[in-house]
C-alpha cells in the first residue's frame, strides 16, 4: 500500500505522535495506514542468539508499547536502561498505546528511546516490499523528525547486542512528570576484567549529535574512576548544542548535562559489575 | 468510511470521516457525553476510556482504530442501576469537586483495580494492598485542579477495600493489608 500510494501515506502505530502532529497540521498526509492490527505480530521482546554478526542480540519489534517495554523482565535484567527512560516517557496511559517504532520514527530531538537505542548501539531493522536493511542509529536517525525510512518502508525491529558484562542506565530532568526532558542522558559500558571495553553516551533534548563520541573515546581501555568518568561527562556537555527555551537557559541544560551523565555513568558501571542496583 | 466499534458490550455501526477521533464518535455520535474531552494533546486525561481493559486518552485514538476492540465508558460502570465500588468510592471520599476530570480517573481506577484483582486470582494467598504511590503513579497522566489529588486517593483505596470485601466474601480468598 505504501508502494501505491506514495510519500503522502503514513503509517499510524500507535497514534502518539502521528495524531498529535496532524491535530498541529504539522503533518498533512493524505492517506493514513493504520498497522494496529499488527501490535500481535510486531510487538515482543526476545533474546536471539542465533545472529549474523555470533553477538547474542535482544530483539524487539517495532509494535512494541511503552508499557512492555517498562514491563518486561527481560529488558530490566539485561538492558535497564529502557526500564530507567520508560518510567519517565509519558504517562502511564499514554505508555499503552505509543508504540518504540513510533516514537522512533517521529524522531523527535527530545524523545528518550532515540538516545538509548544510540547509547545500547542498537541496529534498525527496516523492510520495503522486497528488501530489508539493517543500519545503525546514526545512518538511521537523520536528524530532527528525519530518518532513514523511505516512503515504501518501515521500521519492523530494533536489535541491541548482548554481551556479559554489561551495564546501562537513563537519566533525565523535566519540569513536570511525564513531560519533554530539559535534557536527559543515557549511558552503557561493557567491560572487560576492569577496563572499559565498550562505552555508549547518548544524549536527549540538547541539539547535539544523539551520541557523544568525543566524550566515549575517552573512556574506552581506560579504568573506571571518578575523576575519569566526571571528565568524560564534562566532555559530553561542552559538545551539547542546547538552546534557551520555557524549559531552562542553554547554559543551564549544559549544566545538567554534565550531571546526568556522570550519573548514568556511575550507574551502568555499578550495574556492568553486577552489584544489582 | 464505514466503522463498526463495540462500546459497553453493544456494537455501533457509523458512517464515519476516517479522521474522526474514538473521543468525539462516543460523545457526537453515540450521544455518550460522559468522556469528556479536554486539552486534546493527550495530557489532561479527562476523555480517558478502556480499550480491552487499559486506560486509553480517547482524544488521541481514531474511532476507525478501536474497530475490533472493546471499548468501555464511564456509561459502562453502572450495571443494573448498582454503582461500581470505583463510583461509590468518589462519593464516599469526596473524591469529586467540580467533576471534570472524574470519569477519566473512574476508568483509569477501574482499570487499576481490575489488574490488582487478577493479581488476587493468579496468586490466591497474599496479595498486598495497592501503595499510595501505585495509585498516584497509575492516574499520573491525568490533571485534576480541584482536589489536591489527596480525595481521589482516598476514593480509590476505598474502593479497593470494599471490592476486596466483595471478592473476599464471594470466593473466600485470604487476604492481609
Amino acid at each position: 500500500m505504501l508502494q501505491q500510494l506514495g510519500p503522502d501515506a503514513r503509517l499510524l502505530a500507535g497514534g502518539h505522535s502521528l495524531l498529535p502532529m496532524m491535530k498541529l497540521r504539522l503533518a498533512t498526509p493524505a492517506h493514513v495506514i493504520d498497522i494496529d492490527a499488527l501490535a500481535g505480530e510486531l510487538g515482543y521482546i526476545r533474546v536471539a542468539t542465533v545472529t549474523t554478526s555470533g553477538t547474542p542480540e535482544l530483539r524487539i519489534g517495532a509494535m512494541t508499547r511503552h508499557r512492555d517495554l517498562l514491563e518486561s523482565k527481560l529488558l530490566a535484567e539485561k538492558l535497564t536502561i529502557f526500564t530507567d527512560a520508560e518510567r519517565v516517557i509519558a504517562d502511564p496511559v499514554v505508555r499503552n498505546r505509543g508504540t518504540i517504532g513510533g516514537a522512533l520514527c517521529q524522531a523527535d530531538p527530545s524523545e528518550d528511546l532515540s538516545a538509548v537505542c544510540s547509547a545500547v548501539g542498537a541496529t534498525m531493522v527496516i523492510r520495503g516490499l522486497d528488501a530489508e536493511r539493517v543500519l545503525e542509529m546514526p545512518e538511521f536517525h537523520l536528524g530532527p523528525y528525519r530518518t532513514a525510512v523511505g516512503p515504501a518502508e518501515m521500521l519492523v525491529e530494533i536489535r541491541i547486542p548482548l554481551s556479559g558484562q554489561q551495564g546501562s542506565a537513563y537519566e533525565k530532568v523535566d519540569r513536570r512528570a511525564g513531560d519533554w526532558a530539559v535534557a536527559a542522558a543515557g549511558a552503557s559500558i561493557q567491560l572487560g576484567g576492569r577496563r572499559i571495553e565498550q562505552a555508549g553516551i547518548a544524549l536527549a533534548a540538547v541539539g547535539a549529535d544523539i551520541t557523544s563520541t568525543e566524550a566515549e573515546q575517552l573512556l574506552l581501555g581506560e579504568r573506571p574512576s571518578d575523576a575519569l568518568l566526571s571528565t568524560a561527562a564534562r566532555t559530553a556537555a561542552q559538545y551539547t548544542r542546547p538552546v534557551t527555551d520555557q524549559r531552562g537557559s542553554a547554559e543551564y541544560k549544559r549544566h545538567v548535562v554534565s550531571v546526568l551523565v556522570e550519573r548514568a555513568l556511575h550507574t551502568a558501571i555499578a550495574r556492568a559489575l553486577g552489584d544489582g542496583t | 468510511m464505514l466503522v463498526t466499534v463495540s462500546v459497553n458490550d453493544r456494537e455501533y455501526t457509523r458512517e464515519l470521516e476516517p479522521r474522526m477521533l474514538l473521543v468525539h464518535f462516543l460523545r457526537d455520535e453515540l450521544g455518550l457525553t460522559g468522556t469528556h474531552w479536554g486539552c486534546d494533546t493527550s495530557n489532561c486525561g479527562v476523555c480517558v476510556v478502556l480499550m480491552d481493559g487499559d486506560p486509553v486518552k480517547s482524544c488521541t485514538v481514531l474511532a476507525a482504530t478501536a474497530e475490533g476492540h472493546q471499548i468501555r465508558t464511564v456509561e459502562g460502570l453502572e450495571l443494573g442501576a448498582v454503582l461500581d465500588p470505583v463510583q461509590e468510592g468518589f462519593a464516599e471520599e469526596h473524591g469529586v469537586q467540580c467533576g471534570f476530570c472524574t470519569p477519566g480517573m473512574l476508568m483509569t481506577a477501574r482499570a487499576l483495580l481490575d489488574r490488582q484483582l487478577a493479581r488476587v486470582e493468579a496468586d490466591s494467598q497474599v496479595v498486598e494492598r495497592l501503595t499510595d504511590d501505585e495509585i498516584r503513579e497509575a492516574i499520573s497522566g491525568q490533571i485534576c485542579r480541584c482536589t489536591g489529588y489527596t480525595t481521589i486517593v482516598r476514593s480509590i483505596r476505598w474502593a479497593e477495600e470494599h471490592s476486596r470485601r466483595q471478592e473476599g466474601d464471594r470466593d473466600g480468598i485470604a487476604i492481609e493489608g
